[in-house]
This record gives C-alpha cells, sequence and structure tokens, in this order.
C-alpha cells in the first residue's frame, strides 16, 4: 500500500489528507513537531483572549484521525533523504514514504534587528509562541508594556489580544498608514481610527532600531528608529509578515527560492515530493495572485488540490476568484476579487462609508467595460456566492449595484445601507440604477 | 466603572444572603381555628391525623420550618399508613405530605417577615436587582466599544466551571429541590411576594408564584445585560424583547388575572407536550367546567400544537418559539446566556441527545395516550399500568426533576439549554420538522470559514457549528433553536440565518467554493 507523509499538521496538510482518504485507501502519515492534533491557528489569539480554549479550536475530536487510519507522528524532520525516500527525525528514527507532501507552512520574519532573539521578544504564529505569551504577557502587572513591531493582519490581532488583557500597547507601522500596502487608503484610514478607538497607540511611519535587554536577557525596552525615542517595555511582538519555513529542505536537493519551488502541480523538482500552502512558490504568479500565498484558504485550496493528484486525478492549481476575510477590533473585512491599494490605469473605483465611520464598500471595476473586477466590504457582510457568480459572469458595475440586495449577508433585521449605496454611485456617476428587491430565486439558483 | 460595579456586586450578594436566610427566620404556630379551617377546606375524615395534629401541633411554637414541617408530614404518613392497613379509604388524604404542610405553614407562620412584607421585598428583590443593575450597567463603557466581547469568559471562575460557577450550581440545584419538593420550608420567601399576588389575583402566593415572579425578574435584569451585551445587533435585541414579553405578558400577567376572574390558570403560549398536563382529566373537566373560554383554551391548546407550532416551524424553523417565545428559552437566553460555552460539543454527546430527547417525546405521548383513554373509557389502568402512576413518574421525573433541578440548576456546568437540549419534548417535536420540513437555516457563506471555532463554542445546543462551516455546508440540525449567536460571533461573516426555498437547502460539498471552477464542476458530474 502507497504511504503518503505529509510534513505539518496545519489546514493544508490536514486537507490534503482528509481528501487523499475520501479518495483512495493510501497509508497516511501526518508529521508534526507543534502539536499532537491539527488546530486553527487562526483561533489562537481567541484562546489568549478568553474566548476558547485550546481544545476548541482543533476542529476534529481526538478519535477522528484513528477512524480514518491517519496516523499522526509527533516528531521534528531532520533531514529529507529523496535518495531513500527516507525522513529522518532530530528524535533519531526514521520514517519511509512513497509520497512524500512538505507543508510547513511559514515562520515570522526577523529583520535582523538588535536584541530580536531576546526573551521576550516573539512571533504570534505557533502554538509555543501563544505560551511564551502566557509568560511574559498573562496581565498588565507582568507585562506593564508591550510594543508591536509591523503593521499587518497579525500585528493588530496581538493588539486586540493584549488590550483584551488591559495592556497597553504601543503599534510600530513602518508604513505611513495601516496596511496600506494592500488596503486603498480610505480603508486603511478607516482601521487606523478604529486602532486609536481601542486605545491603542498607534505609530505610524515608524521603524524598530532596536530592542534593549535588561540583565536577564529579557526585552526591557525599544527604540524607534525614526525619532530615537525608547519606550520601555516587558513584551515586544514582532509582527512583520511571515515567511516560508523551509529548513526542512535546506539538506535536500529540492529546488526553493524564498519558499519551495512548485509546478502548477504542486510538484517540487524531485520526483514523489510536494509542497503545498505557505511554504509553497509558484515558479510563476497565477494570474494576479502572489507566487507565495499565506493564507488559510489558498492552503486548504492547494491540499483539495494535490490530493486529487495523488489519487491519480492529476490536478493543476487552479485558483477561483481572489476572497479573503479578516477582523480589525470590532471591524469585520471581506473582500471578493481584486481592489488593489492604488487603482490601475484601466480602473475605476466607487467607495460609500457609512455616517458611523465603521462601515464601507470599495468597488473596483473596469472604466470602460464597467465590468467588477473586486469588492471590499467593511462592517458589512456580502455573500460568498452572490460575487463568485458576478466575477465568473463578467458582470458589470451597474448589474452589481442593482442586484445588491441579494448580496447582504448581514444577520435578519440589520440596517440595510443598499438604497444609500446606489443612490450615491447615481449621484456620482450620474446613472439612474434602480435597486431590485432581494430575491431568493436569484440567490439559491445554482448555475 | 469598576468600584460601581464591585458595590453592586456588594449588593445583590446581601440581597442573595438576605434571601436564603429567610428561610431560617420567622416562627410557626397553629392555632384552633387555622386547624378547623383546613380541616373543612380539605375535608379531612382522618380522625388519627386530627388529634395528633392537635395534641402534636395545634398551641405549640415551631422555631423553623424544618420542625414544623417534620411534625406535620410525619403526622400524615402514620395516619395514612394506618387507614390503608384498615382499608379505610375515605380517610387516606392523598396531598403530597410537603404540599399539605405548606397550606398549613402558609397559615401559621409568624414574625417579622410576615409583619414586614414590603421591608423584606425590598431587603431581597430590591437589593438584587439594584445591585445587579449596578453591576451590570457599568458594561456599556468597560466593555468598550459594541461588538463581541467575549474577553474572559474561560479564564473566570464563574463561567469556566470554576469554583464560582459550581457555588452557584449547588444553589440553583437547592432551591429547585426546595421548590419542587420542600415548599414548606420557603414558605417566608412566598410572604414577600403576597401583596403582588394579592394585586394580580387577589390571592396569597403559592410557591408557584414566587417561582413565576422570581423567573420574570432574573429574565427581566439579565436581559438588561444581554441589551448591553449584543447593543449592535438588531436580532439579538428584538429576540431578547420578544421571549421577555412572552414571559411577563403571557406566562405570568395573563394567567394570573385569569385567575382573579375565576378561569382557569393559562398559559397560552405554552404548548403540549411540553405542557405535559394539559391533557390531564383534572385540567380537561376544568377547562370543560368554565364555560366559553374554557373551551377556546382547549381548542387553541389542540391547535396551538398541531397546527400553529408545525406551520410556524416550516417557514422560519424551530426559532421561533424556543428562543423568541418559550419561556425556558427565555430563561437560558438571559440568565444563561453566560453559560452558553459550557454545553457538551462531542459527538458522544449528539448520540445521547437524540436517544433521550427523542425518549422523552415518546414517554410523553404514551403517558397522553393513556390519559386520554382512561379519561374517555374510564379504566384506571392499560395494560396492567395505572394512568395515576405513570403521570406522577413523568411528572417527578421530567416535570420537576430533569426540566427543573437538572435543567436550569445544571446551567452553570453543562450549559444553558440543558433542558432544551436534552429533555423538551416539544423541541423534539419542532426538531423533526425543522429537520424535514422547513424553509429554515444557517446559510455558510462559501469558503470564507477559517476553522477558528468561536461557533462550535458558543453554541448552546452543543452542535459543532463549525463541523459544517469549515465544509462549506449549511447547518441544518434538528436541535439548532436559532438564537443567532453563532453568526454573531463569527469573525468572518460565515454564518447566516435565514428561511428561503426548501430547494438547495441541504447542500453536501466536497470542495470549497473558490477553488478551481473546473474541479466543482469536476466533482458534481461524478
Amino acid at each position: 500500500m502507497e504511504h503518503i507523509v505529509i510534513i505539518g499538521n496545519g489546514i493544508s496538510g490536514v486537507t490534503a489528507a482528509r481528501h487523499i482518504r475520501k479518495l483512495s485507501d493510501k497509508k497516511i502519515t501526518i508529521v508534526s513537531a507543534e502539536s499532537d492534533y491539527f488546530f486553527s491557528r487562526t483561533a489562537l489569539m481567541y484562546v489568549y483572549m478568553g474566548h476558547m480554549k485550546f481544545k476548541h479550536t482543533q476542529p476534529y475530536e481526538n478519535w477522528f484521525w484513528k477512524k480514518n487510519r491517519i496516523e499522526l507522528k509527533k516528531g521534528f524532520v531532520k533531514k529529507i533523504d529523496s535518495e531513500n525516500k527516507l525522513l529522518l527525525f532530530a528524535e533519531d528514527d526514521s520514517l519511509s514514504y512513497d509520497k512524500l507532501i512538505i507543508a510547513t507552512g511559514s515562520k515570522p520574519n526577523k529583520f535582523g534587528w538588535p536584541g530580536q532573539d531576546l526573551k521576550g521578544v516573539q512571533g504570534l504564529y505557533s502554538k509555543q509562541d501563544l505560551e511564551n505569551l502566557e509568560v511574559y504577557a498573562p496581565n498588565n502587572q507582568v507585562c506593564k508594556h508591550a510594543v508591536i513591531v509591523g503593521g499587518g493582519l497579525i500585528g493588530i490581532e496581538l493588539a486586540e489580544m493584549l488590550h483584551s488583557r488591559h495592556i497597553p500597547v504601543t503599534f510600530l507601522v513602518r508604513e505611513t498608514s495601516f496596511w496600506d500596502g494592500v488596503l486603498p487608503k480610505e480603508e486603511s484610514d478607516m482601521i487606523n481610527k478604529e486602532i486609536l478607538r481601542n486605545g491603542i497607540d498607534l505609530r505610524l511611519s515608524s521603524n524598530l532600531k532596536e530592542i534593549i535587554s535588561d540583565e536577564n536577557g529579557q526585552a526591557k525596552s525599544i527604540i524607534i528608529e525614526e525619532t530615537g525615542e525608547e519606550i520601555p517595555c516587558n513584551l515586544v511582538g514582532l509582527t512583520a509578515g511571515v515567511s516560508p519555513n523551509i529548513d526542512i529542505t535546506k539538506t535536500s536537493t529540492i529546488e526553493t527560492g524564498r519558499g519551495i519551488k512548485v509546478n502548477r502541480f504542486l510538484e517540487t523538482n524531485i520526483p514523489d515530493i510536494y509542497a503545498i500552502g505557505d511554504c509553497a512558490e509558484q515558479h510563476e504568479a497565477i494570474g494576479n495572485r502572489n507566487p507565495i500565498e499565506a493564507v488559510w484558504y489558498t492552503g486548504r485550496m492547494m491540499g483539495e488540490t494535490v490530493a486529487q493528484t495523488i489519487c491519480g486525478n492529476k490536478m493543476a492549481y487552479n485558483p477561483g476568484h481572489w476572497f479573503n476575510s479578516a477582523k480589525f477590533f470590532d471591524i469585520e473585512y471581506q473582500t471578493y476579487g481584486w481592489v488593489w491599494a492604488q487603482p490601475k490605469e484601466n480602473e475605476a473605483r466607487f467607495y460609500w462609508e457609512h455616517k458611523s465611520g465603521k462601515k464601507c464598500i470599495h468597488l473596483n471595476y473596469d472604466k470602460n467595460t464597467k465590468e467588477l473586477i473586486g469588492i471590499n466590504n467593511f462592517g458589512i457582510r456580502m455573500r460568498h456566492e452572490f460575487f463568485d457568480k458576478m466575477l465568473n459572469e463578467k458582470q458589470t458595475v451597474t448589474y452589481v449595484l442593482e442586484h445588491l440586495a441579494d448580496a447582504n449577508f448581514d444577520p435578519e433585521f440589520y440596517k440595510l445601507h443598499e438604497k444609500e449605496i446606489v443612490a450615491k454611485f447615481n449621484l456620482e456617476n450620474n446613472t439612474n440604477i434602480q435597486l431590485r428587491k432581494k430575491s431568493w430565486k436569484r440567490i439559491f439558483q445554482t448555475s | 466603572m469598576k468600584n460601581i460595579q464591585n458595590l453592586g456586586l456588594g449588593l445583590f450578594l446581601i440581597g442573595l444572603t438576605i434571601f436564603t436566610s429567610l428561610i431560617f427566620l420567622g416562627k410557626y404556630e397553629v392555632t384552633p381555628q387555622v386547624l378547623d379551617e383546613i380541616i373543612s377546606n380539605k375535608s379531612i375524615k382522618s380522625e388519627h391525623l386530627i388529634n395528633d395534629l392537635k395534641t402534636n401541633v395545634v398551641g405549640k411554637e415551631f422555631s423553623n420550618p424544618f420542625l414544623f414541617s417534620s411534625e406535620i408530614t410525619s403526622a400524615l404518613e402514620i395516619a395514612n399508613e394506618t387507614h390503608k392497613q384498615n382499608s379505610e379509604w375515605g380517610k387516606v388524604i392523598w396531598d403530597k405530605p410537603h404540599s399539605f404542610s405548606y397550606e398549613i405553614a402558609k397559615k401559621s407562620g409568624t414574625g417579622i417577615i410576615k409583619e414586614h412584607k414590603g421591608l423584606f421585598w425590598w431587603l431581597t428583590f430590591g437589593l438584587g436587582i439594584l445591585g445587579a443593575l449596578l453591576y451590570i450597567i457599568p458594561n456599556v463603557i468597560t466593555l468598550g466599544p459594541p461588538g463581541i466581547k467575549n474577553n474572559g469568559i474561560w479564564l473566570h471562575a464563574a463561567t469556566n466551571r470554576g469554583w464560582i460557577g459550581w457555588f452557584a450550581f449547588v444553589f440553583l440545584v437547592g432551591f429547585y429541590i426546595l421548590l419542587y419538593f420542600r415548599p414548606d420550608y420557603i414558605v417566608n420567601w412566598t410572604y414577600i411576594v403576597d401583596p403582588i399576588s394579592e394585586s394580580l389575583s387577589g390571592n396569597l402566593a403559592s410557591q408557584w408564584f414566587l417561582y413565576g415572579f422570581l423567573y420574570c425578574t432574573v429574565m427581566t435584569v439579565m436581559a438588561v445585560r444581554m441589551y448591553i451585551k449584543y447593543r449592535h445587533n438588531k436580532y439579538q435585541i428584538l429576540r431578547t424583547t420578544s421571549v421577555l414579553f412572552f414571559q411577563i405578558v403571557f406566562a405570568f400577567l395573563i394567567p394570573e388575572i385569569l385567575v382573579r376572574f375565576e378561569k382557569p390558570w393559562y398559559d397560552f403560549k405554552n404548548a403540549f407536550p411540553l405542557d405535559y398536563d394539559f391533557f390531564f382529566s383534572w385540567n380537561l373537566d376544568q377547562l370543560i367546567a368554565s364555560g366559553g373560554l374554557g373551551i377556546f383554551i382547549l381548542v387553541w391548546g389542540i391547535v396551538l400544537t398541531l397546527v400553529i407550532v408545525p406551520v410556524m416551524v416550516y417557514f422560519f424553523g424551530k426559532r421561533w418559539y424556543c428562543s423568541w417565545v418559550c419561556g425556558c428559552g427565555g430563561l437560558a437566553e438571559t440568565l444563561g446566556d453566560p453559560y452558553r460555552q459550557l454545553s457538551d460539543k462531542s459527538l458522544f454527546a449528539w448520540k445521547f441527545e437524540r436517544w433521550i430527547v427523542h425518549g422523552v417525546l415518546v414517554f410523553a405521548l404514551v403517558m397522553t395516550g393513556f390519559t386520554l383513554y382512561t379519561y374517555f373509557q374510564g379504566a384506571e389502568a392499560v395494560l396492567g399500568i395505572k394512568t395515576q402512576t405513570i403521570q406522577d413518574i413523568y411528572g417527578f421525573l421530567i416535570g420537576a426533576i430533569f426540566a427543573g433541578v437538572i435543567g436550569t440548576g445544571f446551567y452553570p456546568i453543562f450549559g444553558n439549554r440543558v433542558w432544551c437540549r436534552f429533555g423538551c419534548p416539544l423541541a423534539a417535536y419542532l426538531g423533526i420538522v425543522q429537520r424535514f420540513k422547513s424553509r429554515f437555516r444557517i446559510t455558510t457563506n462559501g469558503g470564507q470559514c477559517i476553522s477558528c471555532g468561536n461557533c462550535s463554542t458558543y453554541c448552546e445546543m452543543g452542535i459543532d457549528v463549525r463541523a459544517y462551516a469549515q465544509k462549506g455546508e449549511n447547518i441544518i440540525r434538528s436541535s439548532c433553536v436559532g438564537c443567532g449567536i453563532c453568526a454573531a460571533v463569527c469573525p468572518r461573516g460565515v454564518l447566516k440565518l435565514e428561511n428561503g426555498p426548501e430547494d438547495g437547502r441541504i447542500n453536501p460539498t466536497e470542495i470549497l467554493l473558490g477553488n478551481d471552477v473546473d474541479l466543482l464542476d469536476f466533482l458534481k458530474q461524478k
């Protein structure tokens, strides 16, 4: 029986394992050094905040793996011996495979800052990071002040986490506005305000110069590059993005760039070795996507796809329309299609913001054909299926606005803003778009 | 703010302590007049009992309800035993001993509480309400801006099965045991709500009036908490208002006012089989004897169960009842909300739930079958089993132990819907309709789920919501009461409760939306 070994028990590896099991009877082993069982990395923040216990982050009960004949091995892979199809572990044992899927995920970026390896300096990525946080920032007595370096999704999550335990936070963001490499100015501004509203000391255009140690080798303060200001702190969160975690390939002949190089079939240069999820790097970017996609959803899709290939239905990774979501303190964010920080040559934009300053939508469409390119929605939930369909059918912004009532996914009885949105568009573009009534028939129509 | 909350907590605890200690205050003395009244009201023919009470109880002062109760209940039991041995069935007193003792105690209590009912109302209910509100209302500020703020729930001893949770558990279980099985111990509690009862029904308060009033009070105060916690969520606000309205108006005010007009006590929203004694002969007789209104109630009760309930479930899901109307649901969604995360989500619990909740439904239906057979045929027993016995077993096991002691007492340990999930026969009935013939579903938003688990954690019914959401499947579950909290706590906007066409309501998916279109098609064709 063919033995499939998967290194990494995150969403990519586990999805691959589940789908291989659905499609075949192959022997499956998942190897992880991080945790005994699969957990949702994105939920670690809620454990620290007390919304959940760690066991709640595990999507499957512990009996699930045995029942589905997925073996779990805890161990740290030291070397991949692709000649002999063998994994060598730090614990000095080994495991042979017929096919190997590398799904080792990411690791937090460190940019060589002085003091970056001190105690009390950490990222927020792994289960171990969560445990360290309980050591260095269990409450505002032990941690009187925290500094977060890096203004992305993990940075703002860490800020929210520490804030939930009443720990004062200084948030250093290199850019002139929060996440403005991804978000257009309006949305970025909205989130800046949300950060400030929650009492976070947000420092835009600020870089970390160094982290100062106390006599015990623990961080005691940081210095800001631009101003030279020293900020005392007991915890430094390094959240300046992530990079593929590919240390495992160092002693092998597997081709790497920033990540493990794969073709569209998620195959590496070595036969029978595949790479999926955050650690994989496409030789050529797919459409407008990054060659490295470090997102939950793409990891899952690669897992779904590689399972087909391994089970004899060779299939290229071919993701559909881009989508993503996040939550910034109390403001939820979803996006479908593409809305760049800066409009491209052929693009026109429409932006509507609610007077509360906590809701907005941003439509991106082609200037000439009016075809929808993407939407950002903040504080309003939108139906994934609706926008997927609009993008598949290449509908115009006019059509989308006419049917906007179909798109809303907020809970029942929530105030609807479609009329206001359409009216603003009409005013700005001198059009006469009429909002159509919500239709269950259209919503649940299977195209 | 913290100081105000601490003050509130202090006042609440003082109120609670006084309330608890009332049991031990006051004295009980039966006068010859009271005894005569009881004898004639209840047409007691047992000379044994009368003599026993005259020698051992009348004219004596009892300093606590326990001695008093034990004197009366033992007298009753001894007398009954003698009559049964002598086959003097006419002299046997069929009242439950502690209910009998309660009636005498209610008339015989003396002392400071009975003399100062208003004062003690303020010292117990008053302080409790004031304290709780002072504790709750500052949340407007301390919770931060509107939004989901479940911070620290699993870190706090009150909400993570810590020592406060266990303490609350013991207190609640104790309360329910007294309420159902030792009403004669809590006569003092009923005194403080006498004035309110008199103004509504004209009668002195029974322990059930006390319970009804306490129920409404607790729900109202905890509804304030809900309004603050979910002030950003209109579904929650409307739902809370609805359960509060139905509890206060339908379950409390209307029945009491009916009694004032010498009509039967009836809660118009309490549907059979939750209202398990609706078809009991005493109820049918009473309704038939009450003229037009009684007949209306009889017809209404039948139509409610057979037509209104299922039709509404078809259109809106069982939520219309369980989390918008029902009193049990109302308490669960207000007092119980802080405990919703404690429900068991394991597959084992789900299997157990299906057996037991449907078992109770079958039990209720069989009991009702026996009851109606007895009613129309006049036979006391069916298949050799006495109808009365089966009714008593149901009333004790399901009506009192399951619905009360376990159903609410276990909130702090097993979550707030223990009764609704494992025991309620009406929920089982509604669930069958919801599962097989309804427009209601929780829609999963394409591929947006990140498996974080907030939805499952906060599902009071113990549904593993995430198991469906992460597969892109809609949630169609008979147990779902549609409280809407899964959708509220979801950080990525993945879940929406909605009523739509039945077509495509159940949508098994292999691959989630957002992946290769060809792959999706490929799997569909397979």
